[in-house]
């Protein structure tokens, strides 16, 4: 029997344990601890005040700026899940060789390896004033002035986040959809099941964990974001991250941090809502 | 026999065309048009084309520092490539069994991914300010990425392991293999793809991180923070010319990764088993 020492076990995961011990668990505690700090235009220092919550909880801006945020996350999830679930379903259902599943599957995957920034500012010369929507349009007669609403706008907020995460949700689904086993499909087809049905009723069901954690993936990146947002909406838009980092730079670490705890707090409410649905380490 | 296609093959295959036009598409506009002429902007058409933009880009009057940004995301994205290969390794043979606080580990990991950048960022930034640490890309901005890279090496390795078939272990243990010798000789060469799986994780995702670096890599700029300020206030071509040359690196480390892997595979498929050739 092969027995390993409880020594080599400990020796092989202090590496990973001490990094996230210093670099994630260590840094959200002191980011509690200081949520409750105070702070003046020059620097902030230890105390125990509650105003940094007052402050954040009690001003409606919070409240609309997280409304506007959940509404971008609602809309790239309802987005991305369609993009996602339609792609992963042709790879899945329609494609019948293996070398052409790994091929078009990494079509989809490349931009993912790419820089984000980059991607984020390409769509400058597609949505700009004199951009290519604009000018084929025109050139087209639908419109006779240059839409407004392409660039730094909600609309170019979305799309960018859409375009950046979408593959967060075909991965995990393409996963779900391989793991089916085909002799459901055939027996639901034997059975008399039309396509829609096998969809409804074998496909989507057994796509529910891989659905959850594409979820999982694209709200907290959207709900944590403040690049995408201020760069894709010209700075005229707000969100829970450009909030945050607003304050940031005006050096009021105890509000952002205040901020902080509170994002975290929803972001984990949203995340142990949709674990319900999946058992991770099933999924590996 | 080859089966008819239905008719909803093809409206799906539109879908992923239109995807795949969607996710390259944009790209490709930035690619051309940092081949603009010197009079050119930052849309379309093309006024000419020339390579003007690029040499802008090298000359120091221009843009920012992107040379020594980019030495510096390329030293960066290295390092935690070989940090975030070595340690997934050892943290996926440690989880090969259960052990005290294993869960515990399992799923601070997985909350290491899916914490919101911007909480990493200002509490690695917190600490080092309160502690009186200065913030540089090789302490706190490389702690910030191996939070982001780890995660996705982790993954992998358990991904791995789940399917890791111990009878090749136990073979070479039945044949007096010492511990080292069974990973170095048996579980090293068999896991080997993935790992080249695990640094191409590595290396693009610290080379293209900014969210958990902005607070956390100090004064000097890693390449996407360089680009990032670049967005505010070049308004040339210079910033698409940037663009391309960064994203072909990105290619190009993408492509030699999946070179080596297919190299590998074959390598493997070629001396893979010689059960009954009487060796």
């Amino acid at each position: 029997m092969n027995r390993k020492s409880p020594l080599s076990t400990l020796l092989q995961i202090s590496p990973i344990s001490l990094i996230l011990g210093f670099f994630l668990a260590l840094p959200i505690g002191t980011i509690l601890i200081v949520s409750f700090w105070d702070y003046n235009a020059f620097s902030f220092f230890p105390d125990f005040v509650w105003t940094n919550y007052s402050d954040a909880l009690g001003s409606n801006v919070t409240y609309s700026t997280y409304f506007n945020t959940l509404r971008y996350a609602g809309l790239t999830w309802l987005c991305t899940f369609l993009i996602g679930f339609t792609v992963a379903y042709f790879l899945a259902f329609h494609i019948h060789t293996t070398r052409w599943q790994i091929v078009l599957f990494l079509i989809c995957t490349i931009p993912f390896w790419t820089s984000n920034i980059i991607r984020m500012i390409s769509w400058i010369p597609f949505l700009g004033r004199n951009g290519v929507f604009n000018t084929i349009l025109q050139s087209m007669g639908l419109i006779d002035k240059p839409l407004e609403f392409l660039l730094f706008s909600d609309f170019s907020i979305v799309l960018a986040f859409v375009h950046l995460y979408a593959l967060f949700m075909v991965v995990p689904i393409f996963n779900s959809m391989m793991r089916i086993d085909r002799s459901l499909i055939e027996a639901a087809i034997d059975g008399g099941a039309n396509g829609w049905q096998m969809l409804i009723n074998i496909v989507i069901p057994l796509c529910k964990p891989g659905i959850a954690i594409g979820s999982i993936f694209v709200v907290t990146l959207v709900m944590g974001d403040y690049i995408t947002v201020r760069l894709m909406g010209g700075g005229l838009r707000a969100s829970v991250g450009v909030m945050m980092w607003n304050e940031i730079s005006l050096l009021q670490y105890p509000a952002a941090a205040a901020h902080a705890v509170v994002l975290l707090a929803v972001v984990m409410i949203m995340v142990s809502l949709m674990m319900r649905i999946v058992d991770l380490k099933r999924e590996l | 026999m080859r089966r008819k296609r239905p008719t909803s093959f093809y409206w799906l295959a539109a879908i992923y065309g239109v995807f795949v036009l969607f996710l390259y598409g944009p790209i490709s506009a930035i690619v051309i048009l940092s081949f603009q002429g010197p009079s050119g902007g930052l849309t379309f058409p093309m006024n000419g084309f020339s390579v003007h933009w690029f040499f802008a880009l090298f000359g120091k009057q221009l843009v920012g520092d992107f040379e020594t940004s980019f030495l510096r995301s390329l030293q960066l994205g290295l390092i935690v490539m070989v940090l975030t290969v070595v340690i997934s390794i050892l943290t996926g043979l440690a989880f090969r069994k259960k052990f005290f606080g294993s869960n515990l580990l399992f799923y601070t990991t997985v909350a290491s991914l899916i914490v919101p950048s911007i909480l990493v960022s200002l509490g690695i930034g917190l600490i080092f300010n309160i502690i009186g640490w200065e913030v540089s890309w090789t302490t706190s901005g490389l702690g910030a990425h191996l939070t982001w890279t780890l995660p996705f090496g982790f993954l992998i390795m358990i991904a791995v392991f789940n399917r890791f078939d111990k009878s090749y272990e136990e073979a070479a243990k039945d044949l007096g293999a010492s511990n080292w010798q069974t990973i170095r000789h048996v579980v090293l060469p068999i896991i080997g793809p993935s790992l080249i799986g695990v640094a191409l994780f590595g290396f693009t995702l610290s080379y293209d991180e900014f969210a958990r670096t902005l607070m956390t890599s100090g004064v000097k700029n890693t390449l996407p923070l360089e680009i990032f300020g670049m967005t505010t206030n070049v308004t040339t071509p210079t910033l698409y010319a940037l663009g391309t040359l960064t994203t072909f690196f990105s290619l190009f480390m993408i492509l030699t990764a999946m070179g080596v892997l297919f190299y590998l595979r074959r390598r493997q498929e070629s001396l893979g088993s010689d059960a009954g050739k009487g060796v």
